[in-house]
């Protein structure tokens, strides 16, 4: 890539500036607030995150991005309530986040759907939880079978899925609660190159026709790219924002965009900051030489 | 599926049809072994069933002496020039034939209990499952929802599973002095044992596989908005039904085990009862009839509860 004549990463055209202007006129849904969360470890504690500071907009489309042990489910399962900081806080709507809550529905990576509920069961599950009547749960849950296109499937049970249709299930489940904010930790990552790419336009599919805010973490740069307004780019040891890049793609997003010039500098910009050149230390691991001189491959 | 896959593969299933002849050949090999060493006279057979006692003395007909007297006592009615006992080769009492057992079988059903008062089989069999019965559903009652709650809560883990432990080391038929002195000699302290035994094994179980619940499911549970008291009624207990299930089915085994203890104490009764009193009588076949029907109930429910479990839990049938 380093050969390839790109523009700045942060050059945006006129009508993707026009988008940010406008992203950033729209009230802030969730505000991250100095978060920083400790784990007390046997050789002293261990910083997970530190002075993490950053807002989402309504609408908005984030991803989170960073190497692996950089604090991102940290960060996640934080902002869901299934964690709690050291410091700093987490403002929904202005109200202090404290414990779990509909209001910020979360799909995971590993699916959780629950196995013994068919799969309009599983929509339905959320609505049940919150006391509403199971008329209504039941055909909000129709509603979100179809519109993720798996209305053949509402009496099936998970196992009978394959897991970009469960992944597909988990979001209807998250979204059929009316969350103000859908968080996704690496919710594509189990999944094959090619459910993924499909996975990701259902996604954005489903964004553009649902009232949602997403957080979306992820280790997968083209992923990051594709799907985000912006990226919050982590940094490892401890956990923090090393920068927050605004998508010069335009919008809408398609495949095709992934040779665009404004997507490779995005891309490379992405690609320094997560895998600096002087740190690649698998160079200085020593080599053993395993094979037969003839057989070299370069 | 390749047809060709060979029948020791590691970790591989079998075809229906292997997985089938084997499981009728692991009741037909003991058998045909049982049959062997029954019916085949050069087998084992140390004894020998006298015909004709000949001018032995003390032989009479129908009578089982050991092979090493039967020929010491022929050699010397050889030398003696009298007429020599005849018999054929046969096992001990102890080791009926399948036909006898499978005739004791039937016929312990029809025949009336010696004592006018005494219980037929039926009715030893019907009271051995009532005690059954009695004892692990009581031990059900308050041992799952007390693993449960081990399992949910570590404050209930540390306060109740140390004490338990401690209990499950003592061997239940231990109590049953106890038990009857606390609860008379009756049926009460039989079902007694049998929670015993049952019940404390039965939490530890019980709240070990509650523990095996994967979190994520509750983490999900909570973003989708479930408090604590809607955790424990919609994930935990449908998440681990299925294996709860499972731990049931080999708990009620154990039940039976503790059964032919319990019903020795106090007054006995029961199948175990019947047992005896048939040993008592040197009458075998009953008593391996008796022992074969324990056998029977035990993987009778065993699969009842297997065929009910399979439609109990649709979304476990996977393959």
């Amino acid at each position: 890539m380093d050969n390839l004549n790109l523009p700045s990463y942060l050059e945006q055209e006129p009508d993707v500036k026009a988008r940010f202007e406008k992203i950033r006129q729209r009230p802030v849904v969730l505000e991250v607030q100095h978060l920083g969360k400790i784990f007390p470890g046997a050789d002293g504690d261990i910083v997970a995150l530190h002075d993490i500071l950053f807002n989402i907009h309504r609408r908005e489309f984030i991803c989170v991005i960073g190497a692996s042990g950089c604090g991102k489910s940290t960060l996640i399962r934080i902002l869901a309530g299934l964690d709690y900081p050291t410091s700093g806080q987490v403002l929904l709507d202005n109200q202090e986040v404290k414990g779990p809550s509909p209001d910020r529905g979360m799909v995971f990576q590993g699916y959780t759907l629950f196995p013994w509920l068919t799969i309009k069961k599983n929509i339905m599950f959320g609505l049940k939880m919150t006391n509403h009547g199971y008329n209504y749960a039941e055909e909000q849950a129709l509603q979100w079978i179809d519109l993720v296109g798996l209305s053949n499937f509402a009496n099936a049970y998970p196992h009978e899925l394959s897991g970009g249709m469960k992944q597909r299930v988990a979001i209807a489940r998250a979204l059929a609660n009316r969350p103000r904010i859908l968080l996704m930790d690496e919710p594509f990552g189990a999944l094959d190159a090619q459910t993924r790419s499909q996975m990701q336009a259902y996604l954005l599919q489903i964004w553009r026709n649902v009232n949602i805010t997403i957080l979306f973490i992820t280790h997968d740069l083209d992923e990051a790219v594709y799907l985000a307004d912006r990226i919050v780019v982590l940094g490892a040891h401890p956990g923090h924002i090393q920068e927050i890049i605004e998508v010069s793609v335009p919008r809408p997003r398609n495949p095709d965009q992934f040779l665009t010039p404004q997507f490779l500098a995005t891309k490379k910009r992405l690609e320094e900051l997560i895998h600096p050149p002087e740190k690649n230390r698998h160079e200085d691991l020593p080599m053993i030489r395993l094979t037969q001189l003839g057989d070299e491959v370069i | 599926m390749n047809a060709r896959k060979h029948w020791f593969a590691i970790r591989e299933d079998l075809s229906g049809q292997r997985s089938w002849l084997l499981g009728l050949c692991s009741f037909l090999l003991p058998l045909g072994i049982w049959s062997l060493v029954s019916y085949t006279p050069w087998i084992w057979h140390p004894m020998v069933h006298i015909s004709d006692p000949g001018g032995v003395a003390y032989f009479q007909k129908d009578m089982l002496v050991e092979r090493e007297i039967f020929n010491k006592e022929n050699a010397f009615m050889r030398e003696e020039g009298k007429s020599e006992a005849r018999g054929k080769p046969a096992n001990p009492i102890y080791l009926p034939a399948p036909h006898q057992v499978v005739q004791a079988f039937i016929t312990a059903f029809q025949t009336a209990p010696i004592r006018r008062n005494d219980p037929w089989l039926h009715q030893s069999i019907l009271h051995s499952i009532t005690v059954i019965f009695y004892g692990f559903t009581l031990s059900a009652i308050f041992g799952v929802p007390l693993g449960i709650i081990c399992g949910t809560f570590a404050f209930f883990t540390r306060i109740i599973e140390p004490f338990v432990d401690f209990i499950r080391y003592m061997p239940a038929p231990a109590f049953g002095a106890l038990m009857v002195a606390f609860l008379g000699i009756a049926d009460a302290p039989k079902v007694a044992i049998i929670f015993i035994g049952t019940f404390f094994q039965m939490v530890l179980v019980v709240s070990n596989t509650t523990r095996l619940l994967d979190k994520s499911l509750l983490e999900a549970a909570q973003t989708l908005g479930a408090t604590s008291k809607k955790l424990i009624f919609h994930v935990i207990v449908p998440g681990i039904l299925p294996n709860l299930y499972r731990d049931m089915r080999i708990l009620l085994g154990w039940a039976w085990t503790y059964l032919i203890v319990a019903e020795l104490i106090g007054a006995s009764s029961g199948i175990s009862w019947f047992i005896n009193q048939q040993a008592k009588y040197r009458n075998y076949d009953n008593v391996f009839a008796a022992i074969v029907m324990i056998g029977i109930i035990g993987l009778t429910t065993d699969q009842i509860l297997r065929f009910i479990g399979h439609y109990l839990f649709p979304w476990e049938r996977r393959n």
